[in-house]
């Protein structure tokens, strides 16, 4: 299958491992993979702070680039759920009929990697392999936006070697919300706080998610407090084939 | 969008609880400070969540449930006008009067001039949202009218002179200790010993409480749903408090947002089912009452019924953000909110905190008035699962933020964000950034983490580290490979 890989913005700028990942695992798999270069943003921050009109460009722009794909997968939940709920709805309300149109058509064949895997591919054994305690935060838009269930967890359960701890009260938001962590970041770290309380409880070295926007939260808190476990996206962990 | 004769209202300024007097985020600030609130908030928030799990999971049918609730007060909104017509007709048909209040300042004078034509100077209250929303005890004290709270939970608000914090347990913020103490100061006729034991509070409250039912003249209480179709009023309670209040006195004058309608009496078999299950987490709760206009010989000989506005008409006008009249005030919300759950709801400014709070607020008091709110949340979802008629409050919120950024005009945030949308068109400018933003590589050596920004972003390193800028972005990565 020829692939193209929806980045994000935030992989494609602060964490490209996790897109090397993609790359990586889905190559792994016998798929051709390709970047289109003329991709930035899907826009979710901009429509989410109050500025659909600003983000029309970019929903324009990341339609335009994806149409001609069969297929366009991305390893996130939060960008994936923009694309397919917000896309249409934004450029219909600002009058594009055309361009909510073909938001729509795309939609159809946009996908979140674990339901990439699971669901288009049919696997949940990818080969993996990761020899450490790992805990999973399933992040809200994957849980309630995509419904993707526990795709996620089934596929690590098959990777090698792995550890895998259930993190306590995992449906509670980690407080990152995309601006919110900023125009209300009181909030936003006690929101933090309680997740971080969550992770550590498990004894776990590594948190992971299908969002990489939810990881930069955890991580920058898991850090900061020198607290020896460290987060890591799904994609890197699927690809992973560290020796045991 | 108000047309000269002001119509559809809003709710006005300087009456009632809507309109909040600090931003969110600085009042969140003082409240996550506050640890007995978050103790409390935290601790009951999970019970009742815990109930409710339980009760609604038993339900082969929930979900139809809730599809049936969302539609039926999808029709109400869509015949609202008629059905309201038809529900003064059967009120007057069965012997009671309807009043239409345009806003906050029109129901208190209503009210008031009722309960004066009585000659009564005390009334008692059921608990009631709307009533807090207009601020009908702050109005009637001005005509030298008390009103009494007969729900526990008011009651003890009411004699903390506070305010309440949930839509369901008001006084949820409060601790037996704080309670105690409350009626010792204010409750007249209390035993100088008493104890912090809950039964015996409660004791205390009932014998307090148990002179007013049998005295009082006046009740005012609101409604939790009215039918079109026969002119019946129905209020759902807990304590029994309301039960006494609806059957005792000779005048019952009922204040109720015109949103509160059903079209016929079978639909309360839908939203009986929908609402315990939702608030307290019960399979039914202990108080149903229903009745229809007034009966000879039997409960109060004069029913009022005031409808109110103050804003619900303007809600209704915009399409995407109607069917939070869809609300029949149940909290299941406020109880899975992980921010309401941290910061409680006086942090809201408003007698309706929580998720629906953060969108019905603005709504019916315009958002620029409460422009803060609709950015109170982290869009997790966990209402609209929650909710038992399946409003989509996160879609609304969203909707409500790009009405706030429309209505604060020119900011530095919309600058800075056609810029980044800018950057972000093209490729190349995008590039370029992410180029220019490897000088942040200067930053965080020693740890490979940056600790510390300056504002706006000071907000994130205050608590968070952020992640040192890669030496190559995954573009570069790709076309180098």
């Amino acid at each position: 299958m020829r692939v193209a890989l929806f980045a994000t913005c935030l992989v494609d700028a602060l964490f490209p491992d996790v897109g090397r990942s993609m790359v990586a695992l889905l190559e792994r798999l016998g798929h051709e993979v390709v970047l289109p270069r003329e991709q930035t943003c899907c826009g979710q921050m901009h429509i989410n702070t109050g500025y659909p009109d600003q983000a029309l460009p970019l929903i324009r722009r990341h339609v335009q680039t994806f149409e001609p794909y069969d297929v366009v997968v991305a390893p996130s939940a939060s960008c994936v759920g923009s694309a397919r709920h917000q896309h249409e709805n934004v450029a219909r309300a600002l009058g594009d009929a055309g361009l909510a149109d073909r938001a729509h058509a795309l939609a159809a064949r946009t996908y979140e990697l674990s339901e990439f895997l699971v669901d288009v591919l049919g696997v949940t054994d990818v080969g993996a392999s990761y020899p450490h305690r790992v805990t999973m935060h399933p992040t809200c838009h994957s849980l309630r936006m995509l419904r993707v269930g526990d795709r996620p967890l089934r596929l690590l359960r098959a990777v090698r070697g792995i550890d895998l701890v259930e993190l306590p009260r995992a449906d509670s938001c980690c407080g990152f919300g995309g601006t919110f962590a900023l125009k209300n970041s009181d909030v936003s770290t006690a929101m933090l706080s309680d997740k971080l309380r969550d992770v550590l409880s498990t004894g776990a070295e590594v948190v992971t998610a299908g969002d990489a926007s939810c990881l930069m939260h955890i991580d920058g808190g898991l850090t900061r407090l020198r607290t020896g476990a460290r987060s890591v996206h799904l994609a890197e962990i699927l690809a992973s084939t560290d020796a045991p | 969008m108000t047309t000269f004769l002001g119509m559809p209202t809003v709710a006005p300024q300087g009456v009632g609880s809507l309109h909040a007097e600090q931003p969110f985020p600085v009042a969140a600030r003082t409240a996550l400070g506050n640890t007995q609130l978050r103790h409390n908030i935290g601790f009951a928030t999970q019970t009742i969540r815990a109930k409710r799990a339980a009760v609604v999971g038993e339900l082969p049918d929930w979900e139809q449930l809730r599809l049936a609730g969302e539609a039926i007060k999808t029709d109400v909104m869509a015949r609202l006008p008629e059905l309201l017509v038809q529900l003064e007709e059967r009120v007057t048909a069965a012997g009671g009067t309807v009043h239409w209040a345009r806003d906050a300042n029109e129901a208190n004078a209503i009210v008031a001039a009722l309960v004066e034509a009585t000659g009564a100077h005390e009334v008692v209250k059921i608990k009631s949202m709307a009533t807090q929303e207009i601020g009908l005890n702050e109005a009637l004290a001005e005509h030298g009218i008390t009103a009494h709270e007969t729900d526990l939970a008011e009651l003890i608000v009411q004699l903390g002179g506070d305010r309440p914090s949930h839509i369901l347990v008001p006084a949820i913020h409060r601790n037996r200790a704080e309670i105690r103490e409350i009626f010792l100061r204010a409750m007249p006729g209390v035993r100088p010993d008493l104890p912090d034991d809950p039964p015996q509070l409660a004791e205390a409250a009932r014998s307090y409480l148990r002179q007013k039912f049998l005295s009082a003249k006046v009740a005012i209480s609101g409604a939790n749903f009215a039918i079109a179709e026969t002119g019946t009023v129905a209020v759902v309670e807990s304590e029994g408090n309301g039960r006494m209040c609806l059957t005792l006195p000779e005048v019952l004058i009922t204040v109720m947002g015109i949103e509160k309608l059903l079209p016929t009496f079978k639909d309360l078999e839908v939203f009986l089912q929908l609402l315990p299950r939702s608030s307290t987490g019960e399979r039914m709760n202990p108080y149903t009452s229903m009745w229809t206009g007034v009966t000879e010989g039997d409960g109060p000989r004069e029913f009022h019924l005031v409808l109110l506005d103050n804003g619900r008409t303007s809600v209704l006008a915009d399409e995407a953000g109607r069917s939070a009249l869809h609300c029949i005030r149940c909290s299941a919300c406020l109880n899975v909110c992980p921010v309401y759950e941290r910061v409680g709801g006086h942090a809201y400014g408003s007698v309706y905190p929580g998720p629906i709070g953060a969108v019905l607020t603005p709504q019916l008091t315009g958002v620029k008035e409460n422009p803060s709110l609709p950015y109170a949340s982290t869009l997790c979802g966990a209402c609209f699962d929650a909710c038992p008629v399946r409003i989509d409050i996160p879609s609304m919120l969203v909707h409500l933020r790009a009405e706030a950024v429309r209505a604060k005009g020119m900011t530095v945030e919309r600058t800075v964000f056609a810029a980044a949308a800018w950057t972000m068109r093209s490729p190349v400018r995008f590039a370029m950034a992410e180029r220019l933003s490897r000088l942040g590589r200067l930053l965080g050596r020693r740890r490979d983490r940056i600790s510390r920004l300056p504002w706006p972003l000071s907000g994130w390193t205050a608590a968070r580290d952020l992640p040192r800028p890669p030496r190559r972005s995954l573009r570069d990565w790709w076309r180098n490979r």
